[in-house]
């Protein structure tokens, strides 16, 4: 039996060094698989047209930032960012503001309803938007939203709320409630105590929340699109709408994406440990 | 921990509620509304029962819609899990090159998905694109808006570009909690790779898998923007999934009965699906505590 095992385990053993090897190759696949989509799109952005339907290349033969010239000049254009980034950022302060009260309650009372409430929560980000285009439309049409910043934000809040309140849940569970306590005894009032003691403590589960209520807002585009027409309309919706019309100015829309992801891009590093924890509603 | 019962809890999280109710009940309850519900316009509604449900129940396009979603789905997952914990095993457990690995993975993740379809839009086209080109000079008879094959082959290859990382990233976290005292034991027990795996890795991966699996689940079956972009649920219906369905239903047709129907439904199946995640939740909780 021993004689078998060594016999067994030997050849592993000496195999462990190209397994090494194996796994940087694996890695270096997968990275590149990742970057060449966005490569791509990167290269686009700095051709004209005429480059880009003339002759295929790999890399853009006579770099040019006219794209993006032509984005940030052209109203038109520009207004869809300041649109996305209004709603947005709008939305995230909203999400934030109740779903701290409510993470604290949840992660330190039991309450009547409290599981069920829970759950509910959950339910609604997991709600297709598809369900709620329409009614959606109706509700903030019937009530003279439409077209307004705020009724994106409003709207966006069905899904970030819950992931908010799950998040931060995930993040003040992890705060000994020793703390509360002693701030108590020392005398503070709940508002006091939640502003001056606990929120520094939970700060990074604060900025890692926000980040994903302001990248949830600002990759979603069926509802912000239903939502508005001309005042309000995102930029992910203006870039939709070119597609469709004929004679498309590939450079620019490339430029448009391009300009998309340097948010989440200039963020990511400072929230790259709490991701995943991000994406799995604050737990893992 | 052990919490406090207080009721007064509630008051903290009032205005949660009062807010998720507007958004998220008073639509719901529009919706409820006009699946029981028939109109000839002029904002005269009368009972329908339940015609519409029927009506959708039995609708063959509705059925197709429903395989092709479960068939989308499926294949993400088919290939999505695994692929994840394979990366998720190559990444470099620390120090810079995970920093690196960590932010280079998520950036697909944080494009807007509709930047998501221009880009594979762009890629798959045989003029432009790197792969269309590339599949053209091999002589492949290539093009994702004629093809159903094509089209579903560029949709499902978006969607392992655009997901898979966030399956890599919770099975990295997963790994990451595993004390280096049990690769310790594996090595004294001369535990083979698999066996490591399968009997180490694969059971405290457990929690944070059964979370992907459902979190890749949902997302792929609510499905939108990336498809509609791309092919617009073409060609033909060959990539028209249910929420493409429902939104050209509602929004397109302003069929208001069958469509507010068909969104029950779908959210039944969703309601259902949030369960088994809560569920998983809250043992993975309990069993932390322990």
């Amino acid at each position: 039996m021993a004689v078998t095992t060594d016999t067994y385990t030997a050849p592993a053993r000496s195999f462990a060094l190209p397994k090494i090897r194996t796994r940087h190759v694996v890695m270096v696949l997968y990275l590149a698989f990742m970057l060449i989509p966005i490569y791509w799109l990167v290269k686009m952005s700095l051709q004209t047209n005429r480059e880009i339907m003339g002759s295929f290349t790999l890399w853009p033969q006579n770099p040019t930032l006219d794209n993006y010239r032509t984005i940030l000049t052209d109203r038109s254009w520009y207004i869809g960012y300041i649109n996305s980034i209004t709603y947005v950022v709008m939305n995230t302060v909203l999400s934030l503001a109740v779903a701290l009260s409510a993470a604290y309650a949840f992660s330190r009372y039991r309450f009547i309803g409290d599981k069920h409430l829970f759950f509910w929560l959950l339910t609604n980000r997991m709600a297709p938007p598809a369900v709620f285009a329409l009614p959606f439309f109706q509700l903030y049409s019937s009530v003279g939203l439409f077209d307004t910043h705020i009724a994106v934000a409003l709207a966006h809040t069905l899904f970030n709320v819950p992931l908010a309140v799950w998040i931060l849940e995930g993040f003040m569970r992890g705060v000994p409630k020793e703390i509360d306590e002693t701030a108590y005894i020392d005398g503070y009032s709940f508002p006091r105590f939640f502003v001056k003691i606990f929120m520094p403590l939970i700060a990074s589960g604060i900025g890692v929340a926000a980040f994903f209520c302001f990248m949830f807002s600002w990759v979603e585009l069926l509802l912000s699109r239903t939502l508005t027409a001309v005042n309000a309309q995102p930029i992910t919706s203006i870039m939709t709408r070119t597609v469709g019309a004929s004679g498309i100015d590939w450079g620019v829309l490339a430029a448009a994406g391009v300009l998309t992801i340097v948010p989440g891009a200039l963020v990511i590093y400072f929230v790259r440990n709490y991701i995943a924890k991000g994406f799995a509603l604050g737990r893992v | 921990m052990d919490k406090v019962q207080n009721n007064k809890a509630w008051f903290l999280v009032l205005p949660v509620l009062v807010l998720v109710a507007f958004s998220a009940v008073i639509p719901l309850m529009t919706v409820v509304n006009y699946s029981v519900q028939d109109t000839f316009g002029n904002n005269v509604f009368f009972w329908e029962g339940l015609g519409w449900f029927q009506e959708v129940l039995t609708s063959p396009q509705v059925h197709s819609a429903f395989g092709r979603q479960l068939m989308f789905s499926g294949i993400i997952l088919a290939i999505q899990i695994p692929l994840g914990i394979a990366i998720a095993l190559c990444m470099p457990k620390r120090g810079f090159w995970a920093s690196v690995c960590l932010v280079l993975m998520a950036l697909p993740l944080l494009i807007p998905w509709n930047v998501v379809g221009t880009i594979w839009q762009i890629l798959g086209r045989a003029d432009i694109g790197l792969i269309g080109y590339t599949l053209d000079i091999l002589n492949i008879n290539w093009n994702y808006s004629r093809n159903p094959v094509h089209a579903w082959i560029i949709v499902v290859t978006m969607d392992v570009w655009h997901w898979t990382s966030l399956v890599a990233l919770l099975a990295y976290a997963g790994l990451q909690s595993i004390p280096q005292a049990y690769y310790q034991a594996a090595k004294i027990d001369q535990a083979s790779r698999w066996k490591v795996f399968r009997y180490i890795e694969l059971p405290k991966m457990q929690g944070v898998l059964l979370i992907a699996i459902l979190l890749r689940f949902m997302d792929s079956f609510m499905i939108y923007t990336e498809p509609f972009v791309v092919t617009g649920g073409g060609p033909g219906t060959a990539t028209s999934f249910l929420s493409i369905d429902l939104v050209k239903m509602a929004l397109g047709q302003f069929d208001l009965g069958p469509a507010a129907a068909f969104s029950i439904m779908y959210f039944l199946v969703i309601l259902l699906v949030s369960w088994v995640f809560y569920t998983v939740m809250t043992n993975l909780d309990k069993a932390e505590g322990r």
